[in-house]
């Protein structure tokens, strides 16, 4: 019997490059950035692996106050949910961390995109993401997304300014339009970042703020 | 738009025909322009559709294929049977064509009617390679015409075929542009009410399902014979002829629904197979289908031949005129058909194994809305509904074609029932018969359950569950009579084509049942047909949208024994369904 090696009998192998936020950011207090939050993949179905970057950069200290990158595998666990674990570099201005990822990506009922994730860092201190994010369609090229990332800890650490308990969140709003199909979406927006308790408490310590509302231009890409 | 002119023009003009059934075919890179856009692709004889074959019943064909690619390729003659290793299937019939080669198919023709042939190595299909076959019977015809024009639809898409297939997976409602916005919950709460239109968002968003998920794959140009709808592809006829229009559906992803206003349609073939004739003013025809019809138009005028996606996100357009030039009027593209959780039966679909013709569920107390087509209303009584299951629904809400109008191949209630524009006679699976029984009338030796099933939201797709890089084959004996069951769990309508053999289709008519090669099921039915397992050796068998062949839903069907043992025996026999 011939065997069949033409290739349909392997499994499709997949690749994707998405950045959902790549924006300038410009605070209530004058502050700018320049943000991203994107990730590319590679893989099957049952088996995929996964960079994830995030960072943002202070253009006028010309310094980066996040710079985040996980390398994840990621695999299904149910019909609308990934398992993933890898590890993230955290490597801004100030100290570095490494942490072990462990988590779950998918589509929740009503089409609410969910990211959680559990953190362990080389110094031992465990941290917890949630990220929830809900497109509306005002047309079918005109998007309105809302987003909502919350960091909680379970574990003080001072050096990286990071208290126990819900640490802070991001919550943002953008309104996109899909030029390019796709793949080319500029979007504007409101992001709202928030500290909380003994985070907040670090923050205002070092003579930062704890609450900032930014008005942010950019673009979606996937490609 | 510039028209390029691409040296192809000069492949209109052959093959050169070498010989009594004998061609000779380059597979070869063309520039594909379709009014709208150009865009490279892969055609035969230097265009894209290739040549039309024309073959006469019981003599051999002989078709020299050079690939002139850099990568291999394959030709598949659709619905034609032949001995396995003539079908072109690379790993399951041959070893394909590499770059550079020339392959000879050769293989008695023993059938008539319209065909068509495409590659079947990678995405060339949707790139442009394919064209039309014709073979004329060996005896007369029970139907008489004039002249005849093959009417070749395909759905060309700006982008290459690979790159969809990453976007749908990446995204799988990338080219979805009908979506359902907050624009239409406020109309559906003008319409329906504010608390059922809440609830039948939160059903199908409990579901992660969407309404408007009916074409993949949006944002193509529709062709007819290699042409735009601006481009418009014109047949010539004098007033008073019977015209033959072989109508072929080459496309990756479209169905279409096909009209000619003015005139009606006399279906006398499908999928090559001459049935009983039925005048139409309109029929949908799945991908890698072949419909047949006779139109005679009286008058001295333009006619347009209309072809709009199922989805309504795209459309093909033609003339039959008596002389060049002239145009009809082209109608406005009817309203997007949403899904109805009818459509998402699943598990408890209709069973058409006894079919009763006066259509099916209870249609008493059906809202028949004045929109064309649909009333996208959403649905009450949801509450406390177990979707998994369709008894006990009350359909009485839900939204139901114009008039109750019902075709027993689809749900009982299910968004995607086709009604003709102009009010009149649709084409129902259940109307068609055969002319002449193929095969003698008997009992199934056995009934082979396959479930069409998938995940949206990841864009796999596959049979029992399993994609066809897990799947064992489906092994089947020489000289049964098998009977398929085909169960679409699924909210996506899928062409089931099954190599080498022919698909008797049930439609309730007992020895009358037409002979197909390719099957829709729609999207919460049951469908049953049979097939005698007449040619040995080994098959493809899967569903015909591209994108879903190549990400799972697909099977190798072994024939063991027969007259040619030598390709099967070293087979371990098993019986089972086929899968792992």
């Amino acid at each position: 019997m011939r065997e069949d090696t033409s290739g349909r009998k392997d499994p499709l192998t997949v690749w994707g490059v998405q950045f959902e936020e790549l924006e300038y950011r410009y605070s209530d207090d004058d502050e700018e950035l320049g943000v991203w939050n994107g990730d590319a993949f590679y893989g099957t179905d049952a088996l995929k692996f996964r960079w994830l970057g995030k960072g943002e950069y202070a253009i006028e200290e010309q310094a980066y106050e996040q710079l985040e990158n996980q390398l994840l595998v990621q695999t299904p666990i149910s019909d609308f949910f990934d398992a993933k674990a890898g590890v993230r570099f955290d490597t801004p201005e100030g100290p570095d961390r490494t942490y072990a990822v462990i988590g779950i990506a998918g589509l929740a009922p009503y089409w609410f995109e969910v990211d959680a994730s559990l953190y362990v860092s080389d110094e031992g201190d465990t941290s917890a993401e949630f990220d929830a994010e809900y497109e509306l369609l005002l047309t079918n090229h005109l998007i309105l997304s809302a987003g909502v990332d919350a960091t909680v800890a379970f574990s003080e650490d001072r050096e990286i300014g990071l208290g126990k308990g819900l640490s802070s969140t991001e919550t943002g709003l953008r309104l996109s339009y899909d030029l390019i199909d796709r793949s080319f979406s500029p979007y504007i927006g409101v992001v709202h970042e928030r500290k909380y308790g003994d985070t907040a408490d670090f923050a205002r310590a070092e003579g930062g703020s704890t609450e900032d509302w930014f008005a942010v231009i950019g673009t979606r890409l996937a490609f | 738009m510039k028209k390029v002119l691409w040296a192809g023009a000069l492949g209109l003009l052959m093959p050169v025909i070498a010989a009594a059934g004998e061609y000779n075919i380059t597979v070869d890179r063309v520039m594909i322009d379709t009014g709208d856009f150009v865009k490279e692709g892969i055609g035969y004889n230097g265009a894209s559709p290739g040549p039309v074959l024309r073959f006469k019943e019981g003599e051999t064909a002989t078709i020299n294929v050079t690939n002139n690619l850099d990568e291999a390729t394959s030709i598949h003659w659709h619905g034609l049977i032949l001995p396995f290793t003539q079908d072109g299937v690379p790993g399951i019939s041959f070893a394909g064509i590499p770059a550079g080669e020339t392959f000879t198919y050769e293989f008695p023709v023993v059938q008539s009617g319209t065909y068509w042939f495409h590659s079947h190595s990678g995405f060339q299909e949707p790139n442009g390679a394919y064209g039309a076959i014709v073979i004329e019977p060996k005896g007369r015809e029970p139907f008489r015409y004039n002249r005849e024009y093959v009417i070749q639809l395909t759905d060309k898409h700006p982008h290459d075929g690979d790159r969809i297939m990453r976007n749908l997976k990446m995204m799988p409602d990338y080219y979805n542009r009908q979506q359902q916005t907050v624009g239409d919950f406020f109309s559906d709460i003008s319409n329906h009410g504010f608390m059922a239109t809440v609830q039948d968002r939160l059903a199908w968003g409990d579901m992660r399902m969407m309404k408007a998920d009916v074409e993949d794959v949006q944002g193509f140009t529709g062709l007819i014979n290699g042409k735009g709808p601006d481009q418009n592809w014109t047949g010539l006829f004098e007033p008073g002829e019977r015209i033959r229009l072989r109508f072929i559906n080459s496309s990756a992803m479209a169905y279409f629904d096909i009209r000619i206003p003015g005139l009606e349609m006399t279906v006398v073939q499908a999928d090559g197979n001459n049935v009983q004739p039925v005048t139409v003013d309109e029929f949908r025809i799945g991908v890698a289908e072949t419909y047949d019809v006779i139109v005679r138009p009286k008058t001295a005028e333009a006619y347009t031949i209309f072809a709009e996606s199922m989805g309504r996100s795209g459309y093909a357009r033609a003339t039959l005129a008596p002389e060049e030039g002239m145009e009809a009027e082209v109608p406005e593209l009817r309203d997007a058909p949403l899904l109805t959780m009818a459509d998402m039966g699943g598990m408890h679909g209709m069973d058409h194994g006894n079919m009763d013709m006066s259509g099916s569920g209870d249609m008493s107390g059906m809202d028949h809305s004045s929109m064309e087509g649909m009333d996208h209303s959403a649905m009450g009584d949801m509450e406390g509904m177990d979707h998994s299951a369709m008894a006990g629904m009350d359909h009485s809400a839900m939204m139901m074609s114009e008039g109750g109008a019902s075709d027993p191949f689809y749900a009982a209630g299910s968004g995607l029932v086709p009604v003709a524009a102009n009010g009149g006679k649709f084409l129902s699976y259940s109307d068609l018969k055969a002319q002449k029984p193929l095969y003698e009338e008997r009992e199934p030796t056995r009934e082979i359950e396959l479930r069409l099933t998938g995940n949206m939201e990841r864009y796999t797709w596959s049979i029992n569950g399993v994609k066809y890089e897990d799947a064992e084959p489906l092994r089947l004996q020489y000289g049964e009579r098998v009977r398929f069951k085909f169960v679409n769990e699924t909210m996506m309508t899928h062409p089931m084509h099954l190599h080498g053999m022919w698909s008797i289709l049930d439609v309730g008519a007992g020895e009358w049942n037409p002979v197909k090669h390719t099957v829709s099921v729609q999207p919460g039915t049951t469908v049953y047909m049979e097939t005698e397992v007449d040619a040995p050796g080994q098959w493809a068998f899967h569903c015909h949208l591209s994108y879903h062949a190549a990400s799972g839903m697909f099977r190798k069907v072994v024939v063991e024994g027969g007259p040619d043992q030598g390709n099967t025996a070293d087979i371990a026999v098993k019986q089972d369904g086929g899968d792992a």
